[in-house]
């Protein structure tokens, strides 16, 4: 594990920061070009993951153990979206038969 | 140093085939492998409590119950709705935007120094540990209400009235 770290040592900090918002601009983009409302939601997971990866370097940066402790909390959090936000996609697919977003337009007003 | 390359073209080749992927069932197996490739980073990172954590949590639970509701829903092939392909290049300028303006504020603020692991234990259990136990115990046990709520929601969501409403 001690050579593992070591060969790390030369990685800026700006090429963490440019991965993780390719990433997020991914899942960005799945959010906006998909309808189905499972792949929405996979997109999401893929932004809290990018992010989760951008606290854990700045962690690393800057010696501090606070932001891989945020980084469990975001965990946690994400754990608890899914499950509710899975159980509200099952429930719209039995009333709907459908899991396209745009059906839910009848919530605009 | 180049395995953290290789290990991020891997991430962003096999997060856009997540969102490209015609089949859902497709698109979880590459998340799958899309978080795997994260929990590589954080090894290398030696964030060792997080890449277990990432592997438990993300690729075990997770991506399980996203795994199970395509299964419990039945997707056909004719279910799969497209968008218009207007709609489609919008969405991926815009995204193309987001990520431009964030590389290019980041060209002006110059070279920025390597990631350094300065304490070889920052990511291990003990460590973490005592932060989170010692500065975060109240979040901790708030997340633990947080968790029973969710629970309790899905369980709420997820059953089936007993008697028909139109009946």
């Amino acid at each position: 594990m001690e050579s593992l770290t070591n060969t790390m040592h030369a990685v800026p900090l700006n090429h963490y920061i440019l991965l993780s918002t390719i990433i997020f601009a991914i899942g960005v983009m799945g959010v906006l070009i998909r309808r189905n409302a499972i792949v929405i939601f996979m997109s999401v997971e893929l932004m809290l993951n990018s992010v989760n990866l951008l606290l854990t370097a700045f962690s690393v940066y800057r010696g501090d153990a606070t932001g891989q402790v945020f980084v469990f909390f975001i965990m946690a959090l994400a754990a608890a979206e899914v499950a509710v936000g899975l159980a509200i996609i099952v429930m719209i697919y039995r009333n709907t038969n459908s899991i396209d977003i745009n059906v839910l337009n009848r919530l605009k007003w | 140093m180049s395995t953290f390359y290789f290990i991020a073209f891997l991430s962003i080749f096999f997060s856009i085939l997540v969102i490209s992927a015609k089949n859902p069932v497709h698109s979880i197996l590459y998340l799958i492998l899309t978080f795997f490739t994260f929990t590589i980073h954080y090894i290398l990172l030696n964030a060792q409590f997080l890449a277990i954590v990432n592997f438990i949590v993300y690729m075990g639970a997770i991506l399980v119950l996203f795994l199970y509701t395509l299964m419990l829903i039945n997707l056909n092939k004719e279910s799969e709705p497209v968008k218009p392909f207007m709609v489609k290049i919008a969405g991926v300028f815009g995204g193309g935007i987001l990520a431009v303006a964030v590389a290019s504020s980041l060209k002006l603020m110059g070279a920025s120094n390597p990631v350094l692991l300065q304490n070889p234990d920052l990511g291990l259990v003990k460590n973490l540990g005592k932060v989170l136990f010692n500065e975060f115990l109240l979040p901790f046990e708030i997340s633990s209400v947080l968790l029973l709520s969710a629970m309790v929601g899905a369980v709420l969501l997820a059953t089936k009235e007993k008697e028909p409403k139109a009946a």
